[in-house]
């Protein structure tokens, strides 16, 4: 009761954030420390006074860096706004000047001044040479920044931003904060390294003749040399594109649409190449495929063909590249697919439209925003894979590995790496706006409050009995390919001795007792146990941030939205590898210092993996009608009750999709991974990919298959946590309507990209 | 809110895990360019002779040498081990790391290891060097009725056509080992003949150094162009490979070590720099089966080890060929002359 009235006169979020500034500037260390934080160390350490663990507030008030002491005159001012009402002008404008003063001046601070003293030469001439000096920041300076974002958002929010709403600002200015810092700085630092000339200059024209160099363009391969690599890269995902979204929409059709007996197998079989860490399918194929492979020596055995390296190149990646994609293609359309609604199906066949009719005038143009995120997603998938490519690309150069080469290879180019990231940002970027051109402005809404009780009618039985052929091949395919991987993690050395051996599990697994008890000997655990920590940390972050951003895309509207989106969309389009260097080049130096921890692994996580939790929140949340949350927000509730209460609920396969994506991306992510690992925190695909080099093929792939087993394991276990949805519609038997509404995930990820 | 909440979870995430970063009391973080086992087993054997720990990453040559460049304002490494000499020499050249003259070992090195730090005006120094070579699966040029490839010049004989792999010398720096070699062995003209001849045979030009010989060893392919140590270790490790030492003569490599600029922990750093260039410490390298020559001319060589008596080796250049205006020049003549042909 006490806090109550003290709190009286006081808008209650203001205070909150007030409060939370104030901790940041006057209670918590204000710059990054040595040890962990959390273990509180540095209470013993001489807190509050000595230099290296002081907030903020008492190094000012011994003298010392004395640029923070702006911050408090700056939280004091909203103490003035005590007994004001939100709606008097001044309450609006104050917050919005503190909160982008207190924002700018700690950015400016920060850039400003480094480990060096001043950190731009004309500070120098202006000021003199600075004597102090500062580290990259700790809590004390995340909490401050964090309270003067919110304050500025609630003084929008009081100035009638978005109808007012402070969860709806709020949560904008968060996404937009975040997105900023952790991809567009970034990646501008990174390309702007594309116009650097080798002798340190900036150049135009260096630029242009690298952008449209023979290399990147050339028609060669219709003239007997080779075509250039954009056009490899482009013709592939294309391909992969179109290939994984028509075999996603036959398996989706065949787990939803017939009376297909093993569709739980389908399932299990679908997610497979998901959890597969990369590399595992690229070596498959070539231990099957490959001039020495199983599968040529059997055919050349008996045939007495001459064996070839054909599987070098685009037949084996297409081949690689369709496998580990089509599930992410499945998991897309598997949803859309159930979502549409049978009363618009049974409406076609009311008005006696056969069922060839229904399925190709109704069922699949309700289907579209499915196909397209389908095709999108293997598109990019295959843009930016990287480990397929690696192994198994022969003389068919493509941009992503050409970007990794271009800078760890010998010629260490950044900037031809810049390049070739804009040429493929281009690219991706392109197959986005297609996508949405060709979705236009329709309506594909087929899932509202209102009472939606149907049965889909079956499809036409030519059509069903060609998915079946086609869905039964690939199984057959992917079982195989999926038999040898297991199969070679227990042979001793593939194509030379295939005696059986357990070797290979014991060298990285092994678990030894000493008198300190259990001691994990294995070489694989530590980056083993770094994984799963980092990835069960990622996960749920990563869901929430997704989620949050495509309800305000969905659901909100607002000044901005376009570019808002643009932005958050824009991570998924570039690959790794340039999100690790760029990171390396951002987060090394102060204000933020973040490389050789974990937490920049969790960041490049969160950041990489959140357009897949928008884009599958996006597909769950416009097949939900409008008119729930309006029946809730007219009933009383507020955004977020709304938010909490009805949509996410509903939401429950997008969250498992987002957790579940997340987690297994964290587990086989690679291409920016190897950029950002250190000696304290490796993780197992690095580590893999280092065996692969070293031809310890029988490692990788016992390490791969470990992994397969936890994920599958993690993966039931959220399943069970966050439960399905559950639509009320008639259904034709139980079993039917049970896998119904036991929404999988749309899950989306790579094996070998990342 | 929501918000609140993801601030919060944002929080406990941090929290779990550890932010330090900086130098703890006794320990020296290493970056390792070469093979992880020959890597681990120095970290390990460092931490057990000095109790000092070893905060190991290992990465090839050229990724070390992109993370020095990008850390060098705020360097997070203290001393570079192993990896091809060219990187380095370009970290020395672009002032990344620390001159380090004095080394109580450096009486005990090969002439090679010095000139290697001479090169670089004392910046980085050779701990172990390859010669350059090739392999072949004997199991694959049976079966394809193929003669032993014994020269550089067998290797452009019609009959290996689609038969032999090598590095893109534009991303491995062993191809441009090769690349440099031919052109102090045969002179520009001849050597750039010979490349395009070379060109009609390959099956693949791959992006990493080593790739050739273990596709080889897995029968992907019959002939790769590497470095003979490389060869060594695919034989050892049980595959069908055969080292072989060019007639002609070849080059090689001289695998370096250097101090980074700015180092939290210079003074381990230097003790990790003295430890690793003992005789006894370098001669365990084919312990974890890696074949290389050692620098220290008391260490014991491997029986396994190709012997450098019988091996020709030119006077290669490491200043000239290792400098960026030569490398830029012969790379691009091989990308517009040799690589741009049809096969």
């Amino acid at each position: 009761m006490r806090a109550e009235s003290s709190t009286a006169g006081f808008h209650p979020t203001v205070l909150l954030w007030l409060a939370v500034g104030w901790i940041g500037y006057a209670v918590v260390p204000w710059y990054g420390l040595d040890d962990n934080f959390f273990l509180l160390g540095w209470l013993l350490d001489g807190y509050p006074l000595d230099d290296d663990v002081a907030p903020a507030l008492f190094l000012n008030l011994q003298g010392q860096k004395l640029w923070l002491a702006p911050f408090a005159l700056l939280l004091a001012l909203p103490l003035t706004l005590y007994g004001r009402n939100r709606n008097d002008p001044l309450f609006g404008k104050l917050l919005i000047a503190v909160g982008a003063i207190g924002m700018g001046w700690f950015f400016m601070q920060g850039f400003g001044i480094g480990l060096r003293g001043w950190n731009f030469a004309w500070l120098n001439q202006l000021f003199g040479e600075l004597d102090d000096r500062q580290f990259g920041m700790g809590y004390g300076a995340l909490l401050t920044v964090t309270a003067f974002l919110f304050l500025f958002c609630v003084g929008l929010a009081a100035r009638g931003a978005v109808g007012g709403d402070v969860f709806v600002v709020s949560a904008i200015g968060f996404v937009v904060a975040t997105v900023g810092v952790f991809i567009f700085m970034p990646v501008l630092q990174m390309l702007a390294n594309a116009l650097v000339t080798p002798d340190g200059g900036y150049s135009l024209g260096s630029f242009i003749s690298k952008i449209f160099s023979e290399r990147l363009w050339s028609l060669g391969c219709f003239t007997g040399t080779r075509c250039g690599v954009a056009l490899n890269s482009l013709f592939l995902a294309i391909l992969v594109g179109v290939l994984t979204t028509l075999l996603g929409l036959v398996f989706a059709l065949v787990a939803t649409r017939t009376g297909f007996r093993y569709r739980r197998l389908l399932r299990a079989l679908t997610v497979l190449p998901i959890i597969t860490p990369p590399f595992v399918i690229g070596l498959a194929i070539i231990l099957l495929f490959g001039l020495s492979g199983a599968v040529t020596q059997f055919v050349s055995g008996i045939f007495g063909i001459q064996p070839t390296r054909w599987v070098y190149g685009l037949p084996g990646l297409l081949m690689a590249q369709v496998l580990a994609f089509t599930p992410i293609a499945f998991l897309v359309l598997i949803g859309v697919v159930e979502g549409v609604s049978p009363s618009m199906e049974e409406a076609s066949q009311t008005l006696r439209a056969n069922r060839w009719q229904t399925f190709w005038n109704v069922s699949l143009p309700l289907m579209r925003p499915g196909l397209a995120n389908a095709f999108l997603l293997g598109f990019i998938e295959s843009m930016a894979d990287f480990g397929n490519p690696l192994v198994l690309g022969g003389n068919f150069d493509v941009l992503s590995t050409e970007i990794f080469f271009a800078i760890v290879g010998a010629q260490n180019d950044p900037a031809q790496a810049a390049v070739l990231a804009i040429v493929l940002l281009f690219f991706t970027l392109g197959a986005f706006y297609a996508q949405r051109f060709w979705l236009g402005r329709k309506s594909y809404t087929t899932m509202s409050g209102k009472g939606d009780a149907g049965v889909h009618p079956r499809l036409p039985s030519l059509l069903e009995k060609g998915l079946f052929t086609v869905a039964g091949l690939w199984a057959f395919f992917t079982i195989f390919v999926y038999a040898t991987i297991f199969y070679g993690s227990f042979v001793t050395r593939w194509g030379i001795d295939y005696s059986l051996t357990l070797q290979h599990y014991v060298k990285s697994f092994s678990i030894g007792r000493t008198e300190h008890g259990i001691h994990f000997s294995g070489a694989a655990w530590s980056s083993f146990w770094t994984t799963i920590e980092i990835a069960l940390i990622s996960a749920p972050l990563t869901a929430a941030i997704g989620l949050v951003t495509a309800y305000l895309l969905v659901r909100q509207h607002f000044k901005g939205k376009e570019a808002f989106e643009f932005g958050t969309m824009l991570s998924f389009a570039i690959p790794g590898t340039v999100i690790g260097v760029a990171y390396v080049i951002a987060f090394n130096v102060p204000p933020i210092e973040l490389t050789g921890t974990g937490i920049i692994l969790v960041l490049s996580f969160i950041f990489r993996n959140m357009p897949v939790g928008v884009r599958a929140g996006i597909a769950s949340m416009s097949q939900i009608d409008k008119s729930l949350d309006e029946s809730s927000l007219t009933l009383g509730a507020n955004s977020w009750q709304t938010f909490r209460k009805v949509i996410l609920p509903l939401l429950r396969p997008a969250i498992l999709a987002a957790l579940v994506y997340s987690f297994v991306r964290a587990m086989t992510a690679i291409s920016a991974i190897i950029f950002l690992v250190s000696a304290r925190y490796d993780m197992s695909t690095s580590y893999i990919v280092g065996r692969v080099e070293n031809n310890e093929y029988g490692i990788a792939i016992a390490y791969s298959t470990v992994l397969i087993v936890v994920m599958l394991i993690v993966i039931g276990l959220m399943q069970l946590v966050v439960g399905s949805r559950r639509i009320g519609r008639r259904g034709v038997e139980s079993d039917m309507s049970q896998s119904r509404t036991n929404v999988a995930a749309p899950v989306v990820q790579t094996p070998g990209a990342g | 809110m929501i918000s609140r909440n993801l601030l919060f979870a944002a929080g406990v995430a941090f929290g779990a895990l550890s932010a330090a970063q900086a130098a703890r009391a006794d320990s020296v973080t290493l970056y390792c360019s070469a093979d992880e086992a020959w890597c681990q087993q120095l970290a390990r054997g460092f931490e057990e002779e000095t109790g000092i720990t070893v905060d190991m990453t290992r990465k090839s040559s050229g990724e070390t040498f992109a993370q020095v460049k990008a850390e060098s304002a705020n360097p997070k490494g203290d001393v570079w081990w192993g990896g091809t000499g060219d990187p380095h020499l370009q970290a020395a050249a672009e002032d990344l790391t620390e001159v380090y003259a004095d080394s109580p070992l450096r009486p005990e090195l090969y002439d090679w290891a010095i000139k290697q730090a001479e090169a670089s005006g004392n910046r980085t120094i050779g701990v172990y060097s390859g010669a350059l070579g090739f392999g072949y699966n004997k199991d694959l040029l049976a079966k394809n009725n193929l003669p032993e490839p014994k020269c550089w010049a067998d290797l452009i004989k019609p009959e290996y056509k689609g038969h032999i792999q090598v590095a893109n010398p534009n991303s491995s720096g062993t191809a441009y080992t090769m690349l440099a070699t031919l052109v102090q062995l045969m002179g520009e003209e001849k050597a750039f003949d010979y490349l395009k001849a070379l060109h009609k045979n390959i099956n693949q030009y791959t992006k990493s150094g080593s790739a050739p010989i273990k596709a080889a060893g897995l029968g992907e392919t019959t002939i790769g162009i590497v470095f003979l140590h490389d060869a060594v270790a695919q034989a050892v490790a049980g595959f069908p490979i055969e080292p072989v030492a060019p007639c002609e003569g070849t080059g090689y490599e001289i695998g370096s070590m250097s101090l980074i600029k700015g180092a939290r922990n210079p003074e381990e750093a230097k003790k990790f720099y003295n430890w690793v260039l003992q005789a006894k410490v370098q001669e365990k390298a084919a312990e974890v089966n890696s074949f290389q020559i050692p620098s220290n001319k008391n260490a014991k060589i491997s029986d396994k080890v190709p012997d450098i008596s019988k091996i020709k080796l030119i006077d290669y250049d490491f200043k000239k060929y290792g400098s960026s205006e030569e490398r830029k020049r012969l790379l691009s003549k091989w990308d517009n002359d040799v690589a741009s042909l049809p096969q």
